[in-house]
């Protein structure tokens, strides 16, 4: 196994060996369960009352995971000095980053799987017919957390925990709000208002793009061609993050 | 052959504040540790110490200067495969066992499984952690977590080993065990450079130790060199059935008399008064019963340089923190 390997298991381990996850995957059964109450409380529509909750439900924990797993990533090795010990081995710092980001997006992969699972389980207890959409909806939520994850190690490399927590929040937001900011001084006559929506626009991720829940959950399908390129536009950006990241800690003294 | 030569080394932070000169925690460092002996690094808290070993292994740049580990740059990553580290204090990932933990950092160092798994045994035992391999570190003694962060320092057998404050959190017992290590450790042609400010520690194991004051090296040598070069040598003699009070010659000489019963203790400061004191204990018709020359310690080395350090460096290096 190479350093990254070695390094990405390791961070693995330390992700299952902490109880927050475990915790986490319990909320979401919680909140899919929450999903089946309002189900029944609900006259009409109670299948995309069902999916809707789950697909949110699987959403937010996984965002949360990557948000703050991700902002502890690196601060916490340097904080605990466990950075000394590895960075004294021979691996590069971009090795590390990497090794760093691969075994958190395992821990997501594995962390998704399991709810996904229960959200199917879910389902099909109630009756709720799975349609492909559905897969195609957990599809570009994890891209979107492989995106939160980068933008969480990549403000990590230079500042503090708090601080990454801030900015890593501030532009999940954003990068929801963008193509409707964007829409809405579409016709403003404000030139400088334009410019920084545009700026924001082209700045931040665009993480509506990879959100398909609302669709998904009455059982529409995207075209193969959209998923593609929502997925790739989020692993590009991922891709760039983490490359800014690795630059950044590479600068670093510890 | 040198295995760590550093030459000018300089490291200052900025103050953060304008105006403000820079903080220096390395002014102008140069040492050079040959191949196959154990030196001791001394210097008191906040002198630069753990700064000089971070630039060694690349956690910190240096400002100037130059450092070269086992004849490569320093931070080199390929060259960190020969090298092995165990920082001051250390504190590990705590959710491991002591035997995942060693097997992470074996691997991480490019072992294959099957050697990583031998040298977990062999080092386990080594560092009498055997019967703990199976423990978290989170339930490890201040100790046992020192014992196996030495271990994990020499799991992939390395040239050279760098180890910052190693005797720290030891008692009397662990101490022993890691002297003897750092012993074997020359026996078996490693080069051991560690930082320490536990004196007797450095005189019993070092073949040549080097003292840092204020971010410079004040004074490096073999020890036995370095205290003959500038010690203060005393000279203790004890008698019996002499008066020493009043007795002007006596007192003229010496810088202590202590009378207690019948013997005297009389402390002189260089040997040039042993003779006239022994005769004048002659002369009252006492008994000498013993004439025991001091060296100079480290330790009054290491209090003469700290003292001459404060003196000689401008105010600006004084302030501040180290790192």
């Amino acid at each position: 196994m190479g350093a990254i390997g070695v390094i990405a298991v390791n961070a693995f381990r330390e992700s299952l060996r902490d109880k927050i996850l475990y915790n986490l995957v319990l909320f979401a059964g919680l909140l899919i369960g929450l999903s089946v109450l309002l189900a029944d409380l609900s006259i009409t529509e109670h299948h995309k009352v069902i999916a809707d909750m789950g697909l949110a439900a699987i959403n937010l924990i996984g965002v949360i995971i990557a948000m703050f797993v991700g902002i502890s990533l690196v601060n916490k090795e340097i904080e605990r000095r466990t950075i000394y010990t590895i960075m004294a081995r021979p691996i590069s710092r971009s090795f590390f980053i990497m090794g760093k980001y691969f075994g958190l997006t395992l821990t997501l992969l594995v962390n998704m799987s399991v709810m996904l699972a229960v959200f199917l389980l879910t389902l099909w207890l109630y009756h709720v017919p799975i349609e492909p959409s559905l897969f195609q909806a957990v599809q570009l939520m994890f891209v979107e957390i492989l995106v939160v994850t980068a933008i969480a190690l990549f403000f990590s490399t230079f500042t503090s925990s708090t601080l990454s927590a801030i900015f890593t929040l501030g532009l999940y937001v954003i990068g929801h709000l963008t193509a409707d900011l964007r829409a809405m001084v579409a016709n403003s006559e404000g030139v400088v208002g334009k410019a920084v929506v545009d700026l924001l626009y082209y700045l931040c991720p665009n993480l509506e793009m990879l959100n398909i829940k609302g669709q998904a959950a009455v059982g529409v399908s995207v075209a193969p061609e959209y998923m593609m390129l929502a997925s790739l536009y989020g692993l590009l950006y991922a891709g760039v993050l983490l490359t800014g990241a690795c630059l950044v800690f590479q600068r670093r003294d510890f | 052959m040198d295995d760590i030569v550093t030459e000018d080394l300089s490291k200052s932070y900025p103050s953060g504040w304008p105006g403000r000169p820079p903080f220096v925690a390395l002014d102008g460092l140069s040492l050079t540790v040959r191949r196959g002996e154990i030196f001791g690094f001394l210097g008191p808290n906040g002198a630069g110490k753990t700064t000089t070993l971070k630039i060694l292994l690349g956690l910190v740049r240096a400002t100037s200067g130059r450092a070269h580990l086992l004849g490569e740059p320093a931070g080199d990553v390929a060259t960190r495969r020969r090298i092995g580290f165990l920082p001051e204090s250390p504190y590990f990932y705590d959710y491991l066992t002591a035997e995942e933990f060693l097997g992470f950092y074996g691997e991480l160092a490019g072992l294959s499984r099957a050697v990583t798994t031998q040298r977990v045994d062999e080092l386990l035992q080594l560092v009498g952690l055997g019967e703990a391999r199976t423990r978290q570190l989170r339930k490890f003694s201040k100790g046992m977590l020192q014992r196996i962060g030495l271990a994990q320092a020499l799991i992939h057998d390395p040239e050279l080993v760098i180890l910052d404050e190693p005797m720290t959190g030891l008692d009397p017992v662990g101490r022993k065990q890691v002297r003897d290590l750092i012993l074997s450790l020359r026996d078996r042609g490693k080069t051991v450079f560690f930082s320490t400010h536990i004196l007797h520690d450095v005189e019993m194991i070092c073949d040549r130790v080097g003292i840092v004051m204020k971010g410079r090296l004040v004074a490096s040598g073999r020890v036995n060199e370095l205290v003959r070069q500038d010690h203060i040598q005393s000279v203790e003699i004890v008698c019996q059935h002499i008066k020493t009070e009043g007795n002007a010659l006596i007192h003229s000489l010496a810088t202590r008399v202590l009378q207690q019963g019948p013997q005297c203790l009389i402390v002189l400061p260089s040997p040039d008064a042993v003779d006239v004191l022994v005769g004048e204990i002659r002369r009252q018709g006492g008994r000498l019963l013993s004439v025991t020359p001091h060296k100079a310690s480290l330790e009054d080395l290491f209090f003469h340089e700290a003292a001459q350090a404060v003196s000689r460096v401008p105010a600006h290096v004084t302030s501040g923190r180290v790192s």
